[in-house]
């Protein structure tokens, strides 16, 4: 049995059941709910019609209805009472699932937490013992302030502008905005609010832990055509062509920030040290990261931002003086 | 197919050779072709998660072994989900961005279907969390911790030196999870004879099997996240610092302290706790000239010390 077979003879496994469920259904449905095309459906019901009981009598194989196949294009089969359900969830697919609906509960608002705990509970019951290994695997999410999170919900399910108070780390300070919600995104660890932003008249991506208060308007959201849902197939942050490249150089001790900022290239000095390039959007932000490490990290490209933490540096040294 | 269907209705062990005889794939082979292609088959079948057991076609005689399926293990069991249920399972479904684990979760979604229940996956969301794991360690470690596998690989420490050889690691993995964003693996490390967490990114080359499948236990109560946050760096509280922070700046000081009294027009006084002097160091230092540390005099003398380094950074 090759990949392929071994995959077909799973499909088959489900389809019987699946069809008998549901009496009659057009093929291109039964493509869309196994996720394979119509011609593949086809295929498997050409091996499905050789199987059956053990003896291969006429009356013990399953019977393909082909005259509704080809006339309708409706799948019908018979004869297969003694396959009426599926085979169980293996551990693989209970956990991937039962990780994902926990993924979702935890950015979810709290109507919705409702629906995923009972969801939840039939799965967990339902996998047996696949089900067992479900407390091995966990989804940790920065928390956000859990009134902001159902605001924000709110907004989105009602279609409702925000008003909110939203603090940008790189510049140190909290903006007030409002804006049209378009939806909410899990990735790398935090939740995303993407909206329409009427300050800047743009998308944007609105950490929701950065979020310190929000209020839903009695106004419909109404983003603009062009506001479209970035594409996160390639990751979170994907660095615009003209965001600025600067050069980094780390000791030993600072190489995690290879790990947790997305880089154009490391390279390893002969003297130990990282030389990281990192696309900037903000130069603000490259100069609070360089004043966090402290000495650990040197910048070097460009040496505009290297100037400003220097005469930053001197500045809070000033306050020291005395 | 037809050997499961033979198995499955079978009321008891089905012998070999009966096998042989009415499953039709098996029609006009020779000895040793039936006898290769039955023991794939049945292999490729266990792989799909089939549970076919082996018994004695009669007790009384236990000469020949038979084979069988229990219907109550194979059949996936009731499951009716409402309507808002079936949608949420629908929108999980798109949670994972990584390919083997989005086919698991397609794949449970196909036999759930076919259990009757129908899920909706194209329903527009406005909520999508995405879990993607880009570590190559990933996949092999996660199939360690389904299957309870010992593994052994190497991992590079973060504050290692570059030239330095990564060390081998051997560990009995007992969950995996996404923590800030970060895939890490707990478990039992054999070397150390304790428990540890490692970080998937920093795993490096191939992860290796050090053992068979199930062959240890997940000490019962083991509570993953507790687990971890055990592990990662202690983070409560070593000391209270008191900061004067420029109004309207400091926000992630702001948010930590316990009291904030204004001082004057521009400027405010914080109390904040901190784990570590070098942590708080590091933040503090990060607001540059918006932040200045009244006490303790350590933490002032750590943020003057990193303030001179950086003031330095002409002289190159």
């Amino acid at each position: 049995m090759s990949k392929a077979a071994k995959s077909q003879v799973e499909r088959l496994l489900a389809l019987v059941p699946y069809l008998r469920e549901r009496g009659g259904v057009r093929i291109d449905r039964v493509a869309h709910d196994f996720g394979v095309t119509a011609q593949q459906i086809q295929d498997d019901l050409n091996v499905l019609w050789f199987c059956g009981l053990p003896g291969a009598m006429p009356g013990d194989l399953i019977d393909v209805d082909m005259d509704a196949l080809e006339g309708e294009g409706v799948v019908h089969v018979d004869n297969t009472d003694f396959l009426d359900r599926p085979l169980r969830l293996d551990a693989h697919q209970a956990l991937a699932l039962i990780v994902a609906l926990r993924t979702l509960r935890e950015v979810a608002g709290s109507g919705e937490r409702d629906a995923i705990d009972r969801a939840l509970v039939k799965l967990e019951n339902a996998a047996g013992d696949a089900g067992a290994i479900v407390d091995q695997v966990e989804v940790q999410i920065d928390g956000a302030d859990q009134q902001v999170t159902d605001t924000v919900s709110s907004a989105l399910q009602h279609k409702h502008r925000l008003r909110m108070s939203y603090f940008v780390p790189a510049r140190d300070e909290t903006t007030h905005r409002d804006v049209d919600p378009m939806r909410l995104v899990m990735a790398e660890g935090h939740t995303y609010l993407e909206a329409w932003c009427r300050r800047t008249e743009d998308t944007r991506m609105f950490r929701l832990d950065r979020v310190t208060a929000a209020e839903e308007l009695d106004v419909p959201a109404d983003p603009p055509p062009q506001a479209q849902p970035r594409d996160l197939s390639e990751g979170l942050f994907q660095p615009a062509p003209d965001d600025m490249l600067a050069t980094v150089e780390l000791v030993p001790g600072a190489r995690w920030v290879a790990d947790y900022y997305p880089h154009e290239g490391a390279e390893d000095l002969p003297d130990g040290r990282l030389r990281l390039r990192l696309r900037v959007s903000d130069p603000a932000w490259l100069v609070r990261l360089a004043l966090r490490l402290g000495g650990q990290a040197r910048v070097v490209i460009p040496s505009e931002v290297a100037q400003r933490v220097r005469q930053e540096a001197e500045r809070a040294l000033r306050a020291y003086a005395h | 197919m037809n050997l499961v269907i033979c198995l499955l209705v079978a009321r008891t062990y089905v012998g070999k050779a009966k096998i042989r005889e009415v499953v039709q794939g098996y029609h006009g082979t020779s000895d040793d072709a039936f006898e290769k292609m039955f023991e794939r088959d049945k292999d490729e079948l266990r792989e799909l998660g089939i549970p076919i057991e082996v018994g004695y076609v009669d007790r009384a005689f236990e000469d020949e072994p038979g084979y069988r399926i229990r219907r109550q293990a194979f059949e996936l069991p009731d499951i009716r989900l409402d309507g808002d249920e079936a949608a949420v399972v629908g929108l999980a479904a798109r949670v994972w961005q990584h390919a083997s684990l989005a086919e698991a979760t397609s794949g449970a979604l196909v036999k759930l279907r076919a259990g009757g229940v129908d899920v909706d996956t194209s329903a527009l969301a406005v909520v999508e969390p995405h879990l993607a794991a880009p570590d190559p360690a990933f996949d092999p470690l996660w199939n360690a911790v389904v299957t309870r596998t010992a593994v052994r690989f190497e991992y590079r420490r973060p504050h290692a030196a570059p030239d330095s050889e990564p060390a081998v690691r051997t560990l009995e993995p007992w969950g995996i999870l996404s923590w800030h964003g970060h895939w890490y693996v707990v478990g039992h490390d054999r070397d150390r004879d304790a428990a540890r967490m490692f970080r998937l990114s920093r795993v490096q080359g191939k992860v290796s099997k050090a053992g068979r499948a199930g062959s240890f236990e997940v000490p019962e109560g083991t509570d993953i996240r507790a687990l971890a946050a055990g592990l990662a760096p202690d983070e409560s509280p070593a000391g209270t610092a008191t900061l004067r922070v420029r109004s309207g700046h400091g926000f992630a000081l702001r948010r930590g302290a316990t009291s904030v009294t204004p001082v004057d027009d521009g400027w405010d006084r914080l109390e904040a706790p901190f784990g570590t002097v070098a942590a708080m160091a590091e933040l503090v230092t990060t607001h540059g000239a918006d932040v200045v540390v009244e006490s303790p005099a350590e933490l002032r003398d750590a943020v003057v010390a990193r303030l001179r380094d950086l003031a330095g950074m002409g002289a190159v």
